[in-house]
């Protein structure tokens, strides 16, 4: 669902707060964080979504990445995962089930997590996902909340996974563009969270379906400040301007893009192909890291080092804002 | 007469490939796309002037829009 309307939803609901409740749904972070210990939090997540390759075997990898991301963001380290999935076993054959799990599966483990169990029905539409439970140290917690003044904004994978999925819904992908997709969106957020940890971190959120414009945006409301990127810097698969030069790009772009606007200064000189992109909603995209000015060089090479070669640093804090703003120059 | 893309009732990116593809079939000239909602009229707008083209012309048609593409 748009932001708008998912706030207007669950804007009067009577929940209840626990002093254990470290993060509710009160803010928009990426997942709910529950203090079991002075040393021990559990972070509870869940995505599940429709195809956006035709590969099942590749989907289900990018569904998992996807919905372990969030505990990640949170600096968190997935423990368990549960299957969740919506599958049409009258029109398909089961074997695609198959693979889309056995995507899944290798990605939970690579993440040194393991499978406890699952929940299928029957749907017209297949989806798949997961429900994702980690750990976090409950002083060691990453949020929208905290990035501040100065501090410089590292991303870790390119952006435009939104843009090669409506090309590849039209048949216009190359393959060049499908495996780039594939690498970006199924890669897992592991090493990025890890290294991340190593500095003074302020904030994290990861790239998703607000694309990288609106979880900035969340950012910077949540941090009270005014953030802004130079667009030029961010980094974008290889074929996304193409496709969205062609005008390839996904009707939440515009939707997120016409919902944040008031909050959004764009400068002239901005290539509007650059907008369109900073407003492409992302499955499994990459983490927007909010680091102390000074550990930011040493975190990116670090990150590039590690094999995370697209990161970069796309923009800064440059001022206190109420409401949270953001420049694009 | 102008050519006609009726991509009316179709959703992203049906109405831009449909309209590539009418545009390099007449290579020159005026093409009007029906297309249903914001997303393809501004999708539509971007295809046309990738490939050299002018938005001359939208008007509200129906629920939807009527696009007036051009190359001279």
């Amino acid at each position: 669902m748009s932001p708008g309307d998912l706030e207007e939803v669950i804007s009067g609901l009577p929940v209840i707060s626990d002093p254990n409740l470290l993060v509710g749904i009160e803010t928009a972070d990426d997942a709910g964080v529950y203090k079991l210990s002075p040393d021990t939090a559990l972070v509870q997540t869940l995505d599940f979504f429709t195809p956006i390759v035709d590969d099942p075997y590749q989907f289900g990898r990018i569904a998992a990445a996807n919905a372990m991301s969030d505990v990640y963001a949170m600096g968190g380290s997935p423990l368990t995962a549960m299957n969740i999935v919506c599958f049409p076993s009258k029109d398909m054959p089961k074997e695609i089930l198959t693979e889309i799990l056995r995507g899944g599966l290798d990605n939970i483990h690579e993440a040194g997590a393991v499978l406890v169990g699952g929940h299928s029905v029957d749907d017209q539409e297949l989806k798949y996902g997961l429900s994702v439970t980690g750990v976090v140290h409950p002083d060691k917690i990453l949020k929208n909340k905290g990035a501040e003044l100065g501090d410089r904004l590292i991303l870790t994978k390119p952006i435009g996974i939104g843009v090669i999925a409506t090309a590849v819904k039209g048949k216009q992908a190359d393959r060049v563009a499908l495996e780039a997709l594939i690498e970006v969106a199924s890669a897992l957020n592991d090493r990025a969270s890890q290294i991340m940890q190593k500095y003074e971190t302020h904030a994290c959120t990861d790239v998703t379906g607000f694309g990288l414009g609106g979880h900035l945006l969340e950012m910077a409301g949540a941090s009270d400040v005014e953030i802004a990127i130079q667009a030029e810097n961010i980094p974008v698969i290889a074929k996304a301007r193409e496709y969205a030069l062609m005008g390839m790009i996904p009707a939440g772009a515009y939707a997120i893009k016409h919902f944040c606007e008031h909050k959004v200064e764009i400068k002239p000189a901005v290539e509007r192909v650059l907008t369109d992109l900073v407003f492409d909603p992302q499955t499994s995209g990459g983490l927007v890291i909010s680091i102390l000015p000074d550990h930011a060089d040493a975190c990116l090479r670090e990150l590039r080092d590690e094999g995370i070669e697209s990161a970069a640093i796309i923009g800064e804090v440059i001022g206190r804002h109420a409401k949270g703003k953001l420049q694009i120059r | 007469m102008p050519e006609t893309v009726d991509a009316s009732g179709l959703s992203c990116p049906q109405p831009v490939i449909m309209t590539l593809n009418k545009i390099k079939e007449v290579d020159k000239g005026e093409i009007e796309v029906f297309v249903d909602t914001d997303t393809s009229k501004e999708n539509v707008s971007r295809a046309a002037q990738s490939q050299g083209w002018d938005v001359a012309e939208i008007t509200k048609s129906g629920t939807g829009y009527r696009m007036l593409i051009k190359k001279e």
